[in-house]
């Protein structure tokens, strides 16, 4: 059995409009680790990430050129179809965004937009609402609460949910923007150990504004600037021993 | 004086705050007044005509006595043509116009049109009506012509008020069901409507008292002074509250004061029994929604 394979860039460039917002982006995300995205506000953090679900493409003005590789494929060739790529490639939000369902039905939404009535046993997809939840730590305390509304539960079991949400569609690709933003620092120090916890089974990819937690959970780091990437190294080097002097600066907090 | 007590400057401003709050409240009364008086009288002048007789016969001896069931039938005829196909129509547009179309110079005109043709006045859709529907399609003077008229009335605001309501769910429901890679069609069908029916049925009810106190439209193209039958399907001619009222009112010599009101009274009280209706559902199903 080959490798499972990460995200890999070729020169991925991306204008809104007039505005280039990715410049001549080559970079390798690889499997089984987290991977921090660190830079200024509008440095195209965000914009590289949403490239990898194609979820760009909704707003209007947006062109991309250069490849993107997630699994060995482009998915920037003709024949790939969206619904697969989301299905493999699965996003987590700023702020929580569970749907106004039931929080059973938030887990198995997934399965119920690609599968038919028909095609899901009720025990599959009672042990698929298990799994899901045992995966993110929130089984024991909403095991009763399978009913309840996704909307009322805290912040922090909503982020959770999110993340369980992408896990039955068996997702290779985890891409997290800055996931604990509206989170307070216990909820953040909680999800942060689900995200470590996690890593070994899928690519993680998260954007950070908080750079103690990029130290915290990620295994490398990657510096981005004005669309462009400074630097990519393991997350240790990256903050003690920065190559490029711009790195220093950020990580040193001299300016952004 | 304490550090807290009243300068004469916040005096100043106590005083001009009083007195914005004085013709603020005056204002909202105001606006009560006529709402109160209207009702008022036609409850006044016209419930002595109110009675079972009145409205389930038929007018007789030239209308000036009598009921009016072959209008108010006439009149539910018209608001529910219309509506079965203005609503459909208006709701699919506008899901298109807000979760399909781009920005781009067909959907500005699209839009244009459409902010346009809710301004048209109602008697140039009765002649469009009577061109298009009455003659060319011939259709003639009947409930189909009448409520096609009525439906392109109508039309404009049903897709105005449905964008709205769709417009009111989160972009974040539709993010995240993308992001498991549902499909357009399957975002809007699990997630977007479900979360905007209450918005929608509002406005596509609102549009029945439109539909319900319209005159003009219907004037030329399907409503009738006088049927002596009640119409058996869209093909036939028949009598509608509004119109009846303006015959009896304007048309018609010597017609009891108490049968005008009494009219009026039933138009408008039709109209309340819908809108509470709507009211009643749109509550019933906020109540099941929260985010």
């Amino acid at each position: 059995m080959t490798k499972p394979q990460g995200i890999r860039t070729e020169n991925l460039s991306l204008w809104y409009g007039q505005f280039q917002a990715l410049l001549d982006v080559s970079l390798e995300i690889h499997h089984g680790r987290v991977t921090g995205l660190i830079g200024p506000s509008g440095c195209g953090k965000t914009t590289l990430l949403r490239c990898f679900n194609r979820i760009n493409e909704r707003i209007d003005g947006v062109r991309t050129a250069g490849h993107v590789h997630i699994l060995g494929e482009d998915i920037y060739a003709p024949g790939v179809d969206l619904v697969e790529l989301r299905k493999r490639v699965g996003m987590v939000f700023q702020r929580p965004n569970p749907l106004p369902l039931s929080v059973r039905e938030n887990v198995l939404f997934g399965l119920r937009i690609h599968f038919r009535r028909g095609e899901l046993r009720k025990d599959e997809l009672a042990h698929a609402v298990e799994a899901s939840l045992k995966e993110v730590g929130l089984w024991e305390a909403l095991k009763d609460k399978l009913g309840h509304r996704a909307t009322s539960l805290s912040l922090e079991q909503q982020q959770k949910l999110c993340i369980a949400r992408l896990l039955p569609l068996r997702p290779e690709v985890l891409l997290m923007d800055e996931p604990c933003s509206a989170l307070d620092p216990a909820a953040t120090q909680r999800v942060e150990q689900l995200i470590r916890e996690l890593r070994d089974r899928y690519t993680i990819l998260i954007v950070t504004h908080n750079m103690a937690q990029a130290r915290r959970i990620s295994d490398e780091c990657i510096f981005m600037l004005l669309g462009k990437l400074i630097e990519h190294r393991r997350t240790e080097d990256l903050f003690i021993s920065p190559k490029d002097e711009r790195t220093a600066n950020y990580v040193e907090g001299r300016f952004g | 004086m304490g550090v807290f007590a009243t300068s004469p400057e916040s005096r100043r401003r106590h005083r001009s705050q009083q007195v914005a709050f004085a013709v603020l409240l005056a204002m909202t009364v105001l606006l009560v007044l006529p709402v109160l008086a209207i009702l008022g009288m036609l409850v006044w002048r016209g419930a002595p005509a109110l009675s079972l007789e009145f409205l389930f016969t038929a007018p007789v001896r030239g209308m000036t006595a009598g009921g009016i069931w072959p209008a108010i039938v006439g009149t539910m005829w018209l608001v529910g043509v219309s509506l079965a196909i203005s609503a459909p129509i208006g709701v699919l547009a506008a899901v298109y116009l807000n979760e399909y179309a781009r920005d781009s110079w067909v959907t500005r005109v699209i839009h244009l049109a459409i902010v346009n043709l809710a301004g048209v006045p109602s008697i140039v859709h009765a002649l469009f009506g009577v061109g298009a529907f009455v003659l060319f399609f011939r259709f003639g003077t009947s409930i189909l012509s009448a409520s096609l008229t009525l439906a392109i009335m109508t039309l404009p605001v049903i897709i105005a008020s449905t964008k709205e309501a769709l417009a009111a769910v989160p972009m974040t429901f539709r993010e995240a069901c993308w992001n498991v890679g549902a499909s357009r069609w399957q975002t809007i069908w699990h997630v977007v409507l479900p979360n905007s029916i209450a918005g929608i049925l509002t406005g596509i009810i609102l549009q029945v008292s439109r539909a319900a106190g319209e005159t003009a439209p219907i004037l030329f193209t399907g409503a009738a002074v006088f049927v002596p039958f009640l119409p058996q399907s869209v093909n036939d001619q028949c009598m509608a509250l509004s119109m009846h009222l303006f015959t009896i009112s304007t048309q018609v010599q010597s017609v009891p004061q108490s049968i005008t009101y009494g009219t009026a009274l039933v138009l408008v009280l039709l109209v309340v029994l819908v809108n509470g209706v709507s009211i009643v559902i749109r509550s019933r199903i906020r109540r099941r929604r929260k985010w």
